[in-house]
């Protein structure tokens, strides 16, 4: 197969299985027509290509579908529907690209089965693909995809769900980071896109944007050997401009519009370090205000713990240092945090006692490492 | 989603005692009782496979032998092999699960495995998470 025809046949998928959805199809059984249909296509479009490929695929999954459902049930009535039913227009298609998402997102799943179906159904990563980037077998992620399917497939869904569900898996795909050969940061830009071209709610352009002005920083993110770069210490030369002011203009789009929500906020925040030369031009005061701002529309000690980061930078350590009293000790990040605020206070002692309890407490490799690094840095030069 | 490392110590020396009455070495039980144990573990791991939490897992055999460098051009150091040290890990299985609590879930389901009698034999297993990736996200 050529990569074109590959490419075309990963667009195609999930326009077709959202069309099957949204004729009141079961969504695992349409799930399955369409792979069955791209088989096919596969084995018989390079000997020539139908006029209009989407409605070879709808027609071909169509029919596959039907020949199941007439294996098991009633079958006349759902026949004639399906070939009566007219081609989608455009609207129709976007209203399919939120009907799927909602579906891939329920409530039902738990948050890995919704980005392994996410990135199956609507992204139309191959199951292999899914689980490379997740580093388990293939043939445990595709019982991951089959089980969410069987889980979501219990009702009919023909009316959008919540979009709200869907953006928090968008944002795992993109923030968790994973490591394989798909770049899965990408991968959820493209999906948040699509999404944004089918529904007009604000905070689908501020995730797009929160994820554009991150995406852009990637290169000065981590050392080649893998190491993490803090933010104030990038070389923000290799950040990407154009990335930059396309997050940039997203946002301001979305806040124009007068609807705020957490992922504009967090936006917000992230456009404001991007805007910055150097760490030392930030705007910390504006950033601390729009942690006030997250405070009151999304409580977390998180936020908490950021906004005693920033304070710290606009106001001083020791404002900052006070700050972080509100934060609960078993927050994640907050020893790292002490221990910046403590060292820019001058007490060097703490701030390495502080980033070697950081240490064990973190999550992943790359941070312990640099926080076991700060605490080396402070003790051999006391 | 995170990986967790389960660690089936055979015996050890570190961590909580043993359930009392659950700690009869294996080849004082009955060979069906063997039997039912060994299929308890693989049905375990096809039920972990099904809902897609499982990654990997391997039985290992009693022999350690410790190595170590021991200068440029010199052949590695070895001591042992130790058959009957006091520390034996029997096996191990990685699972990827959403939680802390779905792992002690699944740890507590694979420790429910039949012993002498067909009782559990509440055998204490190690979990151990993995480290992860950094998030991107993170001011």
């Amino acid at each position: 197969m050529t990569l074109e025809l590959a490419d075309l046949l990963r667009e195609l998928g999930p326009q077709v299985l959202g069309v099957l959805v949204r004729r009141g199809n079961d969504f695992a059984a349409a799930e399955d027509a369409v792979q069955e249909a791209l088989v096919e296509a596969v084995r018989r479009w390079p000997e020539g290509r139908p006029d209009d490929p989407k409605a070879w695929l709808v027609t071909v999954a169509g029919r596959k579908l039907i020949d199941e459902q007439r294996s098991a049930i009633a079958r006349a009535r759902r026949e004639e529907r399906v070939e009566r039913e007219p081609a989608p227009g455009p609207t129709e298609q976007a209203d399919d690209t939120l009907l799927l998402l909602s579906r891939c997102c329920h409530p039902a799943l738990s948050a890995a089965s919704a980005v392994a179906l996410t990135l199956r159904a609507v992204g139309g990563l191959s199951t292999a693909q899914i689980a490379q980037a997740f580093l388990v077998p293939e043939a445990t992620m595709a019982q991951r995809i089959s089980r969410a399917k069987r889980t979501v497939s219990g009702q009919r869904f023909d009316q959008p769900g919540d979009v709200t569900a869907v953006l928090r898996v968008l944002y795992l795909v993109f923030n968790e980071g994973f490591t394989g050969s798909v770049d899965l940061a990408d991968e959820a830009i493209r999906l948040t896109r699509q999404l944004s071209a089918a529904t007009d709610d604000p905070e689908v352009e501020g995730l797009l944007a929160l994820m554009l002005l991150h995406h852009a920083r990637r290169s000065a993110r981590r050392t080649s050997s893998g190491g993490v770069v803090p933010l104030a210490e990038q070389d923000r030369t290799r950040w990407d401009t154009a990335m930059i002011a396309e997050g940039v203009d997203v946002l301001q789009a979305a806040l124009a519009r007068d609807r705020l929500g957490e992922y504009q906020v967090q936006a917000a925040i992230a456009a404001l370090h991007d805007d910055a030369a150097t760490a030392e031009e930030t705007d910390w005061v504006q950033v601390v205000e729009w942690y006030d701002e997250l405070l009151r529309i999304a409580p977390g000690p998180p936020v908490l713990l950021n906004r005693a980061v920033a304070v710290g930078a606009a106001d001083g350590p020791l404002a900052g240092l006070r700050a972080l009293e509100s934060v609960a000790p078993d927050v994640p990040r907050r020893d790292a945090a002490a221990a910046w605020l403590h060292e820019r206070a001058g007490a060097r002692e703490e701030a390495a006692r502080l980033y070697a309890v950081a240490a064990q407490k973190a999550t992943n490799a790359a941070e312990r490492d640099h926080l076991t690094r700060q605490a080396a840095r402070l003790r051999s030069t006391s | 989603m995170a990986k967790y490392l389960l660690l089936k110590h055979y015996r050890r020396t570190v961590g909580p005692e043993p359930v009392p009455g659950c700690d009869a070495p294996m080849d004082q039980w009955a060979p069906e009782e063997i039997t039912a144990h060994i299929q308890f573990m693989r049905d375990w791991a096809d039920d972990m496979a099904a809902r897609g939490e499982y990654v990997d897992g391997q039985a290992l055999e009693p022999r350690g032998t410790f190595v170590r460098y021991d200068g440029e051009g010199r052949p590695p150091v070895t001591d042992g092999p130790f058959p009957e040290t006091k520390e034996l890990i029997a096996g191990w299985m990685v699972i990827d699960v959403d939680s802390d609590e779905r792992a002690y879930e699944a740890a507590a389901s694979l420790s429910a495995a039949p012993g002498q009698g067909g009782r559990p034999i509440h055998e204490w297993i190690e979990v151990r998470p993995f480290y992860g990736e950094p998030p991107v996200v993170t001011e």
